[in-house]
């Protein structure tokens, strides 16, 4: 099969906002159908809408962030069509001059080779969100207006995405960046972050490139579900073309509708004369003036980004890309964290290890946060230098830790209390790895006939003195003493 | 400029209005009045000049992220022309 993937992403965003783009009623999720709403919202006769100041700031805040340029004029469009998501029949929305065009995202580098690469964006423009329809009711439908009239951001990027798993890397990295930007929540379950995918495959055959008509993806409710879809259409749309051989020329572009169930997409009715939208320019609303000083301000108010952390984390504390990623990744929380951590103690990579293994696995396991960790940076870096100084060995720490997190008392006091301290006494040890060795002749038995490895025999060995000591002798000395006393029985 | 029958019959199908065969016609003469009247301002050279996006010279109003107290359901739901216990009611149209 020689044929390239070509994905257009546009992204949907809700804007982190107290009140509506337009008008005074809240924005929370989840609430009782038709308790959000006001008389601009639900487009009764003789209101006017008013900007909202907040979500234009939040909006340009995003679009200086992702490198875009912004218009120093712009104004706003209606945007008509009949269908009772919105009861004014018409969006408010930008046509011909958004506030923004142009920026892009870079998608981190993956696992697996992939990613890498820079997603540029067409454009970025604000508009109102539409009520929800909820069908069913014996032929009727059920229209809430809750989420009516919610600042949107609309975030199309270039038809030029090459892969599904870039498709998804692009949008991960934007919610990233959003998330950092506290710009919004994006919680695709929630639809505060939605995504429709324009794809086609350009086939090469006989020295010529060959592209498939368009399809419009919709439906796509998780990051899995872009990823799966995109792979799916592209399969289908090859097969199509085999069996059919229709060409973009041939065909116009169609809708169809992710199942997440069956994983397919199925065709999906087009609304009749959909693309004609009619826009004009929304006489309710004046144009707005963007000078310099007003995106000085929106540049000041933007700190580092999860690219710019990233980059900053591998060059100023030596990790790999990966391990970068991994604490950049989780938000913006756990980076800050990282870095009071890793300040405090010097040990980068320790600093990495504990937060990635220890941290993370018991936020993840509690699912609670960071901000929620009852070990603050402080208190861990304090931790770090007791093992680090070999005051502790890991496992001592490990157990510290999670005395720490049960009680939220610092490493001292739970040192001094249970008796925590790691003993380097070498003649102990020396007796302890002796007693190892007499209660398991079998071990020496199988180095001298090589029926295991030296290593794996030195490890249970190993492990047996410090059941010994209860946990509690210095690993150091512990290989130290068992290396030499092997030397001499088996030379 | 001429709007022919077919331009008139999209324009009423999108507006949502059902237009019968005399009425087409009535209209689409109508309209073409309308549309070659209004054609007067072609004959304006309107080179260099910048369209205008707005007929009130007033820039940035804007009003402070608030939130006020929304409309009661009851009140929200009170001109619906079909409802039920939670939201206005309409005919099925699928997407």
């Amino acid at each position: 099969m020689d044929y390239e993937i070509v994905i257009g992403l546009e992204i949907h965003v809700q804007l982190q906002t107290e009140s509506k783009m337009f008008s005074w009623s809240g924005t929370e999720f989840g609430l009782p159908p038709n308790t959000q709403t006001d008389p601009v919202s639900l487009g009764l006769p003789g209101t006017l809408p008013t900007m909202n100041r907040k979500a234009f700031e939040l909006a340009l805040k995003t679009a200086v962030a992702l490198g875009a340029e912004i218009a120093p004029f712009t104004k706003w469009d209606r945007k008509n069509y009949y269908y009772p998501d919105l009861p004014k029949n018409y969006q408010i929305s930008q046509y011909d001059l958004p506030f923004s065009k142009g920026g892009h995202l870079e998608i981190p580098p993956r696992k697996d080779g992939g990613g890498g690469t820079q997603c540029r964006l067409t454009r970025i423009h604000l508009e109102e969100d539409t009520g929800k329809l909820t069908h069913g009711y014996g032929g009727l439908s059920e229209v809430d207006l809750n989420r009516a009239g919610i600042p949107l951001l609309e975030i199309v990027s270039e038809p030029e995405i090459r892969s599904a798993a870039d498709a998804r890397g692009c949008l991960e990295e934007l919610r990233l960046t959003l998330r950092y930007l506290e710009v919004s929540d994006c919680e695709m379950q929630e639809g505060s972050l939605r995504c429709d995918a324009n794809v086609n495959l350009h086939i090469h055959k006989d020295g010529q490139t060959i592209a498939t008509p368009i399809v419009e993806i919709k439906n796509l409710n998780s990051f899995r579900s872009v990823e799966k879809a995109l792979l799916y259409e592209a399969d289908r749309q090859y097969k199509e073309w085999q069996k059919n051989g229709k060409t973009i020329k041939d065909a116009p572009k169609t809708t169809r509708g992710w199942d997440d169930d069956l994983e397919e997409t199925k065709p999906q009715r087009e609304k009749e004369t959909a693309a004609d939208y009619r826009y004009f320019p929304e006489p309710d609303l004046v144009p707005v003036v963007v000078d310099a000083a007003w995106l000085d301000r929106v540049r000041q108010s933007i700190g580092e980004l999860p690219f710019a952390r990233r980059k900053r984390f591998e060059a100023e504390y030596g990790l790999s890309p990966y391990d970068a990623n991994v604490l950049v990744e989780q938000g913006q929380d756990v980076a800050d964290y990282y870095d009071a951590v890793a300040k405090a103690t010097g040990e980068f990579k320790l600093a990495s290890n504990w937060i990635q293994q220890d941290v993370l696995r018991t936020i993840k396991e509690n699912k609670s946060t960071v901000a929620e960790f009852p070990v603050k940076p402080e208190g861990l870096a304090d931790l770090i230098h007791r093992v680090k100084r070999g005051e502790l060995n890991t496992n001592q720490g490990r157990e510290i830790l999670g005395r720490m997190i049960e009680t939220g008392e610092p490493a001292e006091t739970i040192i001094e209390k249970g008796g925590y301290k790691m003993v380097s006494d070498r003649e102990a040890i020396a007796a302890a790895v002796e007693a190892a060795i007499a209660a398991n002749p079998q071990a020496l038995e199988d180095i001298k006939k090589g029926k295991k490895k030296p290593e794996a025999v030195k490890g249970f060995l190993r492990g047996q003195v410090m059941k010994q000591t209860g946990g509690k002798a210095n690993p150091a000395m512990v290989g130290e003493l068992l290396e030499a006393r092997l030397a001499e029985l088996v030379p | 400029m001429s709007l022919s029958n077919d331009d008139v019959a999209k324009v009423a199908l999108l507006a949502r209005l059902r237009v019968s065969p005399e009425e087409l016609s009535t209209f689409t003469g109508q309209l073409n009045s309308i549309v070659d009247y209004v054609a007067h301002l072609q004959e304006v050279d309107t080179e260099g000049v910048e369209p205008l996006a707005h007929g009130v010279e007033v820039r940035n109003v804007f009003r402070d992220d608030a939130r006020g107290e929304p409309l009661s359901r009851e009140d929200a739901l009170a001109n619906a022309p079909k409802r039920n216990a939670t939201g206005f009611l309409v005919p099925a149209v699928l997407d």
